[in-house]
């Protein structure tokens, strides 16, 4: 067998609906997504751990509370993937890192308590590529992952275990974090939905940080409105994360079901053919989707984005810097791995030496330099200022626009092995997504029909902050064209 | 203002950095209690443990508290953003200390020195406190240990760094702007600011430079000094050193020195540091703080009273000595004092006895009570000795100095009682009256001392020399 898509996929809100009814059971739901990990995970290996004990617990615990006639709330026995970089209390958290060494958390992120806190049931761990530095899954130091579509392919990255997890139908929602596309740019590869929150929507206390001003946990799902329900549940303010945005968004299913007549998106023309490296076929493909936009009543025009020109290379400054200095803690001293030295020094060299893998080591070097006395205005400095223009850039068109469009990838999913030896050449994998992250916008990625090779291309939908309402409403109605 | 000189024809040129723990209930950046001497690693957490996918959350009152210290230093408070200072090292669980860079939250702010000079004071800005490592081993140091032992109660405990411009010229100034920023941040209450416990911190920056030189030579910076007495030694051993370099022809080079105090010199310190880039950027984890102009208003309005205005307010009433006064303002008994002498008391008495008999505090002792003590003291109703016992009694107990005297038997000793018994004495004892007549000053204490015996010692020695003196002068 070369690939593991089941035949449909069941919805994580009639899933919801069918527990809370008592229609179906919450463990029964889960033994069905257990023995569709049982059969291809071995092939997949979407997963670091699958958590069967505890997700049974949880999904016993759903059960007693439908049959006491509880609300056991909007998840109700939904089982959910979590990414490899989340803590979970009592369960290894690992962000596929050698140096953490089955590391186990005292405490549970903000994101996996409202899981809970909403019935669903915690099914496992996902894979990525280590501390989520990658476009691929294949920087995991536990092995890569699998696209279910194709199992010589990549998934993409750095959720790429996450966004298997929801192809495979080894859970109907997953959860990943995306500092640079890891949830859209996998999402795209593997033809899920996946969405980055606005920066600050979601609470980012208990994610293993890589890059703080760029990290945002989000959704992965099999349908626009299953995103839009998780993302519900897992926004909102987090007293625990100082940038956690106070105000709360308009519900995010509100204009689920509205249509898009009369709304304005802009095709950004940077992304379809004005920066090298998006193949013609996903530009073809989005062509497509502005199309269907537009019969859909939307009015479509193109429009400029000119500081995305330099959002990779101002990216590939600020992110290894800020993960330069959030990876320092991992030294040998406290938890993890520690490799004995003669002394203080030797010990944390041998310990981050044997403990990281090689792109983790790169982005280190490439940020501790670029924050160096003397390069920090030349290079840091110099990329703040891309983000400020960025900024203006989007600020100028949401003033004219609703929501704007591009691909996710510049390509489909590519062979496992394909882009390892080049790290510039993975890189360019982000030069759709990484203009959001650096403007803390929210976008999803949509599946929208699939290319030459038979694997999926994505569509993304970016809209202003905390008007993600309005990025799911359109969204919706892409997905329901490329259907 | 002509410079001062440190020796010959040198200028001494000191900054230093006071490093005060905040006396809030919590941490800086968790819920963790910020307390001394528990249990080592009992106050710690997720956050202050830098445990991965930990965020830190700034502790209100800490920035307030800093904020409050900024305007009592004539400082202008900014908006100010937190940075991350990058060094490995294992006390500090992250690997990087949140501390502030190139926004720091005071600013440009002075301090008045009692003897009426200003040091210029740079910044204030709020950081965190790291961990406490104790390195197990002959050396007791890091270097040669057999293992070291990591207590993190410390590790976030909120600090504020106030930074002064290299603007000392004496030893005597850097211990009276040391004890200055002591009695201020006593007066605000927004920390302990004991040295030998360490809540505060002070390293000294020192160089030196012709006199007339404007510019700023290389310094050290002295770190390990953990008293007033040391900081003058340490910055007098450095500047010694400094000048001897000079003088043979070579120069100090810029680094980090600890103060040996048994040794009394200083020592190179980690010379790596030298090289250390700290990679300062700003902490992405944390929002800016930007506190509104009415905040800033509503501290000014709160500020109490700073030392100097309360040392001057006593000084009007009391002309006591600056010395004394300086005393009673850090314990806090001005207040006291003041209200003490506008109840009556005698200012002397009053300033005598809060700053000699009363160290450990008032107890029951009330300005009412005190002021009746004073007053009786100033009639010559009851001696000295007398007072200090009454004293005691009405810190312990509380209660009426008059009825205490009277119950102990203190009622003062008539004055024409007395002056029969000198003259009994001066009969009885004709030699030595002579010799006192005739200037033997030794012989006074004599007849003082018959007196008292004779009265247990409830006769008011001024009293007796006065009598003393005024037979003489008749004779």
């Amino acid at each position: 067998m070369t690939s593991a898509i089941p035949d449909h996929y069941q919805s994580a809100s009639s899933i919801a609906a069918n527990v809370a009814s008592g229609e179906i059971s919450a463990a029964e739901t889960l033994e069905q997504y257990l023995n569709q990990i049982e059969d291809n995970e071995k092939d997949v290996h979407a997963f670091n751990l699958v958590t069967i004990d505890e997700a049974r617990a949880l999904a016993n615990e759903i059960d007693k509370l439908v049959s006491k006639g509880g609300n056991p709330g909007p998840l109700a026995g939904v089982p959910v993937a979590i990414k490899d970089n989340l803590c979970t209390r009592g369960i290894p958290t690992t962000a596929s890192s050698k140096i953490l060494q089955q590391w186990k958390p005292p405490y549970d992120a903000t994101v996996v308590r409202k899981l809970k806190e909403a019935g669903a049931t915690i099914i496992g761990k996902t894979n990525l590529d280590e501390f989520a530095m990658g476009s691929s899954t294949e920087n995991s130091a536990f092995g890569p992952t699998r696209n279910p579509h194709d199992f010589s392919c990549v998934p993409g990255g750095s959720s790429g275990g996450s966004a298997a997890a929801v192809a495979a139908g080894f859970a109907p929602i997953a959860i990943g974090s995306d500092t640079g596309g890891s949830i859209r740019q996998p999402a795209s590869l593997c033809g899920v939905v996946g969405v980055k929150p606005t920066y600050g929507g979601v609470s980012r206390y208990g994610l293993l940080a890589f890059a703080s001003s760029l990290d945002q946990v989000g959704p992965f799902a099999n349908s626009v409105k299953d995103a839009a329900i998780v993302h519900e549940v897992i926004g909102g303010f987090d007293p625990l994360d100082s940038t956690s945005i106070k105000e709360a968004p308009s519900p995010f299913t509100d204009l689920l079901g509205q249509g898009i007549n009369n709304l304005k998106v802009g095709v950004i023309k940077e992304l379809m053919g004005g920066i090298d490296g998006i193949s013609d076929e996903v530009i073809a493909r989005a062509n497509e989707a502005v199309t269907a936009l537009s019969n859909a009543g939307a009015q479509v025009e193109e429009v400029s984005l000119p500081a995305a020109l330099y959002c990779l290379s101002a990216y590939y400054l600020i992110a290894p810097a800020e993960a330069s200095s959030n990876l320092s803690r991992y030294d040998g001293v406290r938890y993890g791995l520690r490799v004995d030295g003669n002394n203080l020094n030797e010990m944390n060299i041998n310990t981050r030496t044997e403990g990281f893998g090689d792109e983790v080591k790169r982005r280190i070097m490439l940020g501790t330099y670029a924050l160096s006395a003397g390069y920090y205005d030349a290079y840091y400095g110099k990329a703040l200022k891309v983000r400020r223009l960025l900024a203006e850039n989007f600020a100028d068109l949401y003033k004219d626009y609703d929501v704007l469009l591009s691909p996710t990838s510049p390509c489909t999913a590519f062979k496992i092995g394909e882009k390892v030896s080049d790290p510039m050449t993975m890189y360019v994998n982000d030069v759709c997504t990484i203009p959001s992250n650096l403007v803390g916008h929210p976008a999803i990625s949509v599946p929208f029909g699939i290319g030459s090779d038979g694997m999926p291309i994505g569509i993304q939908i970016l809209a202003p902050p905390m008007n993600e309402s309005v990025m799911y409403q359109v969204a919706e109605t892409l997905e329901q064209a490329g259907t | 203002m002509s410079p001062e000189i440190f020796k010959e024809n040198w200028e001494l040129v000191v900054g230093l950095e006071v490093h005060a723990e905040l006396a809030t209930t919590t941490k800086l950046f968790c819920g963790c209690l910020n307390q001394f001497g528990n249990e080592p690693n009992t106050n710690v957490c997720p956050v202050c443990l830098g445990l991965p996918g930990s965020l830190p959350v700034v502790n209100e009152k800490a920035v307030y508290f800093a904020m409050q210290l900024g305007r009592a230093l004539n400082c202008t408070v900014n908006r100010s953003v937190f940075a991350r200072k990058n060094y490995f090292y294992p006390d500090m669980p992250k690997d990087f200390q949140i501390s502030q860079y190139d926004l720091p939250t005071n600013s440009d702010g002075r301090l008045d020195l009692p003897n009426g000079i200003t040091i210029g004071i740079e910044r204030a800005h709020i950081e965190e406190d790291t961990g406490k490592t104790t390195h197990i081993g002959t050396s007791g140091r890091i270097s040669g240990a057999d293992y070291s032992l990591v207590d993190y109660n410390r590790a976030g405990v909120p600090l504020i760094e106030i930074v002064t411009k290299p603007e000392i010229h004496t030893i005597d100034q850097a211990k009276a702007y040391v004890s200055e920023l002591r009695a201020i941040l006593l007066t605000l209450g927004v920390s302990d600011a004991k040295m030998e416990e360490g809540s505060i911190r002070v390293d000294a920056n020192v160089s030196i430079r012709d006199i007339g030189e404007t510019n700023l030579r290389t310094r050290c910076e002295i770190k390990n000094v953990n008293s007033l007495k040391s900081l003058g030694r340490a910055i007098d051993y450095e500047a010694n050193r400094h000048i001897g370099l000079y003088e043979n022809g070579e120069s100090p080079k810029q680094e980090t020195r600890h103060w040996d105090e048994n040794a009394g010199r200083t020592r190179s310190g980690r010379s790596k540091e030298d090289a250390e880039d700290y990679r300062y950027f700003p902490e992405p984890d944390l929002v800016p703080l930007n506190p509104s102009k009415e905040t800033i208003t509503k501290i000014d309005q709160e500020l109490p009273e700073l030392p100097a205005e309360r040392r001057k307010e006593l000084l009007d009433l009391s002309g006591a000595k600056p010395s004394d006064i300086a005393l009673l303002v850090e314990r806090n008994h001005d207040s006291f004092a003041t209200e003490t002498i506008t109840s009556g008391g005698s200012p002397n008495q009053v300033i005598k006895h809060l700053v000699n008999n009363l160290p450990d505090g008032l107890g029951q002792l009330t300005p009412q009570t005190l002021a009746q003590l004073a007053q009786m003291e100033e009639e010559a109703k009851i001696t000295n000795t007398q007072a200090k016992k009454i004293l005691e009694e009405l810190v312990e107990q509380g209660g009426n100095p008059s009825n205490i005297a009277a119950e102990s038997g203190f009622e003062a000793i008539d004055t024409s009682e007395v002056e029969n018994l000198v003259d009994e004495l001066i009969t009885s004892h004709s030699d030595e009256w002579e010799r006192f007549c005739a200037g033997e000053k030794k012989v006074q204490g004599f007849f003082v001392g018959q007196i008292m015996k004779a009265t247990s010692g409830q006769a008011d020695g001024k009293l007796i020399n006065q009598i003393l003196n005024e037979r003489s002068a008749k004779k």
